[in-house]
């Protein structure tokens, strides 16, 4: 009985992908992969050329061009292992850190290439900051998750002024009023949406041009990633943000702009209402209307 | 597999449900069947240890009480300090042994002949002598004057009054003559006799005489060789486990140098101490016997555990906290000493530690560079001859007298108390500094 009901389900959902793939008016194919859309914005803070990524022999990031505007959102949406990550943590160089991973292309922050010998990675990365997809506050106080990245780039001449950049971060990632009586609790006892406003609070304490956030609401509940995207928002005002995210919902609601990716290609990029409502390239139209993915 | 599946009718609810009923009598069966034999398993390692410690404690309690014998000493100026110039020298030769025979002979003024006489004055230890010297020459102005005091029992009275003679046994075949056993019964009756603690256990070094034996000195040069080897193995330790864990790159020599870490871990220790040997005495011309070259040894022997264990440490701090430091801006050295570092210490102390409790108990090495010795003194520097614990233990263990059997047992005890401490430190250092993420 169960195996039957198991076996038709499957069954119908087949078919009904050969039923769809027959007719369409959209462009590209499963061979296809050239980016359709506008990649490319007058005045970039990042500008990402021919950008192609090996982990050993894995070709995970295949001839990328992107352009990211100053003071916007944008949001990578895509199924698993297309590579949506890999590509942000090219965008500060985390990719560093592994040693299989081998990085090609032209990466400009500013119109200088992130990838040349004389750029320091630290420096980079005290420019284009990250906020992870699991909260990882440091397990030491609130405060001193917050005063880290100002203490190690020298960016306080005394206490006061520490304390200044500190509570003026809290307050921005919307944090303060909720941690306030709590500066010297560890950051791990704070909730889960809290821990990861407090990451958020630590990323903005260092000042950075670009944040870029790696499905930074996947660990959160509906009402911690409500406020996450609030934040968002107001933190477009001040910074360009990278967000990778598995919702759509979520790209929508918080991205001007919105990019595809599959398989390691950039498929479709533009406007993200245009992706939503009206996408170009057939692959895009099958998972924003969740036939894959 | 799959499409057999789909071909075949799906079973009814019941029938899954008889079958499902069917095995579960015989899977309980064996889950029963597996844990008795893990209980019995622990029942076993259980028994074995608290055999060991039943044994090692009934023989070696009785070690830490000594038979004491009180005399009436006279500090006759006649026998001390004829010319009465109180001259150091003079005082230092005189006959103490002849004090401690006039006050027996008092307390048994019946005893004549001299082979009686001798047993009489082996009532009590060489060691009564030197005490009374050691008085006089503290305190000169003690002569002229009597004096009540408690002397050392020889170590086979000792051995008496502790229950071990088996008075049946034929007079000839056991130390402790009929006269003798007598007197003790009479000193007993008059509370002249009496076990008091053996603090000498705990602060003399080795002798010939059991009852004048201690384990202070083999302790000093074992706390020497811990603090050497602890002061070597901990930080080489933790800086190759670092540089091996986070800043090695991945190619074939790291590799090499892994696996060679791992095997040396496992190489036998008196390996350690032939290389010890050949290099820290033969070529770089250490003194033998001393507790550095014994430290040394014991550090190179350390040294490969304290890498594993620091290494594991390592890795079991969560890479999100490193990802963190560096989106931070954190350079890879601020990443590790501000973030890996002091989450991975607890482990790596707690690795240490029990590195260092294996090196405490470690004697074969030890053995090839000479800290087999016969140690009276306890070494001032780690430069001076020294013993260790394990060694003594061994040195005793193979010492004919019925008083070192005892000894034996306590010295294991003292480096049972020792290991029991370290162990536990490891676990307070653990449970205090751990930090949950």
């Amino acid at each position: 009985m169960l195996g039957e009901a198991g076996n038709s389900d499957a069954g119908a959902h087949g078919s009904q992908l050969k039923d769809k793939s027959v007719s369409t008016d959209r462009i590209g194919d499963n061979e296809q992969f050239a980016t359709v859309g506008e990649a490319t914005v007058g005045d970039p803070i990042l500008s990402i050329r021919g950008c192609n990524v090996h982990y050993g022999e894995t070709h995970a990031i295949k001839d990328v061009s992107l352009d990211i505007a100053r003071n916007e959102v944008i949001s990578m949406i895509g199924p698993s292992g297309c590579g949506k990550s890999t590509f942000i943590r090219c965008l500060n160089r985390m990719n560093d850190t592994i040693d299989t991973a081998r990085v090609d292309g032209d990466i400009l922050l500013d119109g200088e290439p992130i990838y040349a010998k004389e750029v320091d990675p630290v420096l980079l990365r005290a420019r284009v900051g990250m906020v992870f997809q699991k909260p990882n506050p440091f397990p030491k106080s609130v405060y001193e998750n917050v005063a880290y990245g100002p203490r190690i780039h020298g960016l306080a001449r005394n206490r006061a002024e520490l304390d200044e950049i500190v509570f003026s971060s809290l307050d921005r990632a919307g944090l303060y009023n909720e941690v306030k009586a709590r500066m010297d609790e560890p950051g791990t006892a704070l909730s889960g949406g809290q821990q990861q406003r407090l990451c958020i609070a630590r990323t903005i304490a260092v000042n950075p041009e670009v944040i870029l956030m790696d499905e930074p609401c996947s660990a959160l509940d509906p009402i911690a990633t409500a406020k996450i995207e609030d934040l968002i928002e107001e933190l477009r005002e001040n910074f360009s943000i990278a967000i990778v995210t598995h919702s759509m919902q979520q790209a929508a609601r918080v991205s001007q702009r919105t990019a595809y990716f599959h398989m390691g290609h950039l498929i479709e990029v533009g406007a993200t209402d245009k992706v939503f409502t009206n996408p170009v390239h057939r692959l895009t139209e099958d998972y924003v209307t969740g036939r894959i993915g | 597999m799959t499409s057999s599946n789909v071909r075949k009718p799906a079973p009814r609810l019941e029938e899954t449900r008889a079958t499902v009923e069917a095995s579960l009598q015989r899977r309980y069966r064996r889950e029963r069947l597996f844990q008795l034999s893990g209980v019995f398993a622990v029942l076993i390692s259980v028994g074995f240890v608290a055999f060991f410690f039943t044994t090692i404690v009934g023989k070696g309690y009785s070690a830490f009480s000594q038979s004491y014998i009180k005399l009436d000493v006279f500090f006759d100026p006649a026998e001390l300090d004829p010319r009465g110039t109180s001259d150091p020298e003079t005082l230092a030769g005189a006959n103490y042994g002849a004090l401690v025979k006039d006050s027996l002979q008092s307390l048994f003024p019946d005893v004549n002949g001299r082979k009686p006489k001798r047993e009489l004055r082996r009532l009590v230890s060489t060691g009564a002598a030197y005490a009374l010297q050691d008085l006089v020459m503290d305190d000169p102005k003690i002569i002229g004057s009597r004096r009540e005091l408690w002397v050392l029992a020889d170590d086979e009275i000792d051995m008496y009054m502790k229950g071990n003679v088996d008075v049946e046994v034929d007079s000839r075949k056991r130390k402790v003559s009929d006269a003798q056993i007598e007197w003790v019964e009479q000193l007993r009756e008059s509370g002249r006799i009496e076990l008091r603690f053996n603090s000498v256990f705990f602060t003399s070094g080795d002798s010939r005489d059991p009852e004048l034996s201690g384990i202070w000195a083999a302790a000093k040069g074992s706390i020497f060789m811990l603090i050497i080897c602890m002061g070597l193995a901990f930080p080489l330790g933790v800086a190759a486990a670092i540089y091996l864990e986070e800043f090695a790159p991945r190619n074939r020599w790291v590799d090499l140098i892994e696996v060679n870490i791992n095997n040396l871990a496992a190489v036998p220790s008196i390996v350690f101490g032939l290389l010890g040997l050949s290099v820290f005495i033969n070529f770089l011309e250490l003194p033998r016997s001393a507790p550095l070259v014994g430290g040394l040894v014991l550090a190179l022997m350390t040294l490969p555990t304290v890498i594993i264990a620091s290494r594991s440490a390592i890795t079991a701090v969560p890479p999100s906290i490193r990802e963190a430091a560096l989106g931070l801006g954190a350079s890879r050295v601020q990443s590790v000493t501000h973030h890996v570092l002091p989450l991975a210490l607890p482990g790596m102390l707690t690795g240490a530690i029990l590195g260092l409790a294996r090196a405490l108990g470690e004697t074969a090495p030890l053995l090839m560079i000479g800290m087999v010795a016969f140690i009276v003194e306890a070494p001032q520097t780690p430069l001076d001859p020294s013993s260790a614990l394990p060694v003594q233990i061994y040195l005793w263990a193979d010492s004919p007298e019925r008083a070192f059997v005892e000894r034996t047992s306590a010295a294991i005890l003292v480096l049972l108390g020792f290991l029991l401490v370290m162990n536990a430190s490891a676990v307070w250092l653990r449970t205090r500094f751990e930090r949950r993420w």
